[in-house]
């Protein structure tokens, strides 16, 4: 069913491509974040929620066809549905049945429920697509509610010293998240970056927390014990640094270990991820009963020779995914 | 351990000195007695002794996790730590138990005459029971070893503005031997049980690199100066006819050096010198790396003391037959060690020379020979100076020669581990021999954040080999590493080691052909 090109993901008998990574002519894409949708592409089929996403990203202009989850569409034969990935909003496993057998490319997930993203849903299939950034046993992601007590705690303290809580996060799927861990515990500002993708949430009918943009009207005393979301590569930018009183925390998986959390330098670190942890990939991959796992990006090799080990046929694909991820220690921002 | 945990989590995350010392001053404000007076010997290097291996916990954690030992070496690798790779993989806790700091210390000290079945069951009903940041203090605490964001200075600085005291005297009265069960937390800082001690030693006086022209120091006339000798540190110590020899990690090191604990012993009267431990052979001072043959060994055999024979060049005196001299003048101390020295001259322990020089002109040429001795440059001192309590801007100046430098190519890289994990951090380089390429140094800093994260970034599209943790980078990218002496050794296949091997730059302009020969670097060797 699946080949797997310098190109991309292909699917042989339907003639189009899974979030590949050169242009090609039809293109389906499991989430917006930009090692899974890039420019260039003829057409984009994808869900409805990540149709907006696209056009704020990639351009008004490209042609782009939405799908509900499991509403079916047939190419060439193939059977193509989406199913909720969890991991952002509008993101899709992409089901593909052809003759019988079911081929699924999950693209990026994580199984807790965000209270944001639609719950990821297991889809039984007998090839597995399956990523593996957090694929290690020290990553272990605590309860939803208890990462939101943490943040809400942090916030709440810096609140009772009289300080900005400036958080960097990812502005598609992980700044979202912190605003809806943080809603109505303080005023939250977000960067522009972040304001553009809640705007193209919103025109789909998107309900987000309330929030401001930062710009340059936005005073120091308006700032005073509230929360500004800013992507990670902003922290460090003038409009930040001017802050007069701030502490500042990191929202992301690596946060799990020490040692990231002291490279960052900053004041706090949360583990929060939009990606599934060790047990999370573990179980999903055995529940799928696939017979073959394809493992594309993060702890590869790890993750495809515990699974061999397993009992679960796993290999190893050369993606061009989660690049950014493995080496900033934080995934691409666009 | 809650507070404590608190503590060590604000210690472990945060850069700002200021967040670090509140949270030590509210860890010195709620904590009980004895939880004190552990934190203060964990960080002070005064560990007790490590009952369980690591091995062992190690293999609890794979018994419980069932967890193979190559996933376990794999998280291990990106984590960097054991102590917390072993917290991290472990299972929630079913219960919690509240123990403070000292009660863990304590029953984990208790575990010294238990049996191997008996530390298990202990370790493991801990684990069961500690929630992930008090698991993973109480792994550190466990293997004996404790580092955190802090040095033993900030924390000496943060006691001494939390009792309103002098650093020195809080530095004076935390070095050197106590013992927790002797002591109260307030009368040892305060220094109450200090003067009972004949082995402690004074805090050694820092100097600053030189940061300005040495003519702008002044009239010369004012100034000593004297080589600045590349060996170890040391901080001799004679009191009622005991010998003490200290290195500069505030560790006791005697018994490594015998020739001068015996030639001391034969001096008269009761002293503390501070001076350079260095090898030395037919009236000559030796390269660092014949040094390091002597260094680490206890007790060492006559046929290495033989070899390589060291002795101390003596440069201060501190204390002179029980008073503390440290607030007399330099030139004073000068004239007390040259007439201590007259009396009790021997080869195992001399006066390391005052260059007399009537110009700095002409002190300039002799600092840019100072190779030739195989010392790294000059010292220059006021002479009005008192012996400070560690580093202090104005009155002792280290005037180093400029470093060597070889142009080489990177070949190896593995993980930092720390607040670098995750990143390839830790270098190995490589220069030509002929047509190949051999192995000269490692260097861990001298890279900006974002240079570490280029590299990193080079490592993981060009790594050609894994071993282990360490990746065989295709050998492109050429960086200048600076060092402050070589010499021959087989630690390396180049056949050389250096001395303070760090990056300068990274020589975007240059590719492998244009790195140095080892033909031409062995030349450097004096």
């Amino acid at each position: 069913m699946l080949q797997f090109t310098p190109k991309g993901i292909y699917c042989i008998p339907g003639r189009f491509y899974i979030d590949p990574w050169l242009p090609v002519d039809l293109a389906v894409i499991t989430h917006g974040h930009g090692d899974h949708a890039r420019a260039g592409m003829q057409k984009y089929l994808c869900h409805h929620l990540t149709v907006p996403v696209l056009k704020t990203r990639i351009g008004p202009d490209i042609t782009v066809q939405g799908l509900a989850y499991n509403e079916p569409l047939l190419i060439n034969g193939v059977r193509i549905s989406m199913h909720p990935a969890g991991h952002i909003i509008g993101s899709a496993q992409v089901r593909l049945e052809y003759r019988g057998k079911v081929t699924v490319i999950s693209g990026d997930y994580k199984v807790q429920d965000d209270g944001l993203s639609t719950p990821f849903e297991l889809v039984k299939c007998h090839e597995f697509v399956t990523e593996s950034t957090f694929g290690l046993p020290i990553y272990k992601w605590q309860t939803v509610e208890k990462q939101h007590e943490l943040l809400q705690d942090w916030v709440q303290q810096n609140r009772d010293n009289g300080k900005t809580s400036v958080i960097s996060g990812y502005s598609l799927g992980k700044a979202q998240r912190i605003m809806k861990a943080l809603e109505d515990i303080a005023p939250l500002y977000v960067h522009t970056a972040i304001g553009r993708i809640n705007q193209a949430y919103e025109s789909v009918g998107i309900r987000l927390p309330a929030y401001q943009v930062l710009d340059e009207h936005t005073t120091a005393a308006q700032l005073d014990q509230s929360v500004v979301i800013v992507p990670p590569a902003l922290l460090d930018t003038k409009m930040i640094r001017k802050i007069p009183r701030k502490a500042d925390a990191i929202c992301s998986g690596w946060m799990q270990v020490r040692g990231a959390r002291r490279w960052q330098h900053a004041d706090a670190g949360f583990p929060i991820s939009d990606h599934a942890d060790w047990q999370g990939l573990l179980t999903v991959v055995k529940e799928t009963g696939a017979e073959q796992v394809y493992v594309t990006h993060g702890q590869t090799a790890v993750f495809a020779r515990y699974l061999n080990e397993s009992g679960i046929t796993a290999a190893v694909i050369q993606t061009a995914f989660g690049e950014e991820e493995e080496q900033n220690g934080k995934p691409a921002e666009q | 351990m809650k507070a404590f945990g608190t503590l060590i989590a604000t210690l472990d995350t945060t850069n700002k000195t200021t967040l670090k010392l509140e949270a030590i001053d509210r860890f010195l404000s709620e904590a009980e007695e004895r939880d004190k007076l552990w934190f203060l010997a964990l960080f002070t290097g005064k560990r007790p002794r490590r009952n369980v291996s690591t091995a062992l916990l190690r293999q609890w954690a794979m018994e419980i996790t069932g967890i193979p030992e190559w996933l376990f070496r794999e998280s291990y690798t990106a984590v960097g730590d054991l102590g917390e790779t072993i917290s991290l993989i472990l299972p929630e806790p079913v219960a919690y138990s509240e123990r403070s700091l000292s009660e863990w210390m304590e029953l984990i000290a208790g575990l010294s005459n238990k049996t191997e079945e008996e530390k298990k069951d202990f370790v493991i009903h801990a684990w069961q029971h500690l929630p992930h940041a008090e698991r993973f203090i109480f792994n550190k605490l466990l293997g004996g070893s404790f580092r955190a964001g802090i040095s033993a200075q900030s924390l000496i600085n943060a006691l001494a503005t939390h009792y309103s005291i002098d650093a020195s005297t809080v530095a004076h009265s935390v070095m050197g031997h106590w013992a927790i069960d002797e002591v109260s937390f307030d009368d040892l800082i305060k220094g109450g049980y200090t003067d009972v001690q004949s082995s402690r030693p004074y805090p050694f006086c820092l100097a600053y690199p030189l940061d300005r022209t040495a003519a702008a120091l002044g009239d010369i006339s004012e100034w000593q100066a004297e080589y600045k000798w590349d060996g170890i540190r040391g901080q001799v110590i004679k009191r009622n006819g005991q010998v003490y020899i200290w290195s500069r990690g505030e560790e006791l090191v005697t018994e490594q050096f015998p020739e001068i604990r015996d030639a001391l012993l034969q001096w008269n009267g009761d002293f503390v010198l501070d001076g350079e431990l260095l090898a030395f052979k037919d009236d000559r001072v030796l390269n660092f790396s014949d040094l390091q043959k002597r260094l680490n060994r206890k007790n060492p055999g006559k046929k290495i003391i033989q070899e390589i024979p060291v002795m101390l060049y003596a440069y201060d005196v501190l204390e002179w037959e029980g008073e503390d001299c440290r607030h007399r003048g330099l030139a004073e101390r000068r004239a007390l060690l040259e007439q201590l020295y007259r009396e009790n001259a021997c080869p195992e322990v001399r006066l390391s020379p005052v260059i007399e020089c009537p110009s700095w002109e002409t002190l300039a040429n002799m600092q840019q020979q100072a190779r030739d001795v195989n010392s790294e440059g000059l010292m220059l001192k006021h002479k009005a100076s008192p012996y400070h309590t560690g580093r202090k801007r104005g009155d002792w100046w280290k005037w180093k020669t400029a470093p060597m430098t070889i142009d080489a190519v990177l070949i190896y890289a593995q993980k930092g581990s720390g607040r670098r994990s995750g990143h390839y951090t830790d270098y190995t380089f490589a220069v030509k021999q002929g047509d190949e390429l051999v192995t000269i140094a490692k260097a861990y800093s001298g890279l900006t954040d974002q240079e570490i994260k280029e590299v990193s970034s080079f490592v993981n599209k060009n790594a050609v080999e894994k071993f282990g943790p360490v990746r065989t980078v295709r050998p492109e990218l050429v960086f200048e590493i600076a060092f402050e002496g070589i010499g021959f050794s087989n630690r390396h296949k180049s056949g050389v080691a250096l001395r303070f091997p760090r990056i300068v730059r990274w020589r975007r302009d240059k590719t492998v052909r244009d790195i140095d020969d080892i033909e031409e670097i062995k030349k450097m060797i004096r």
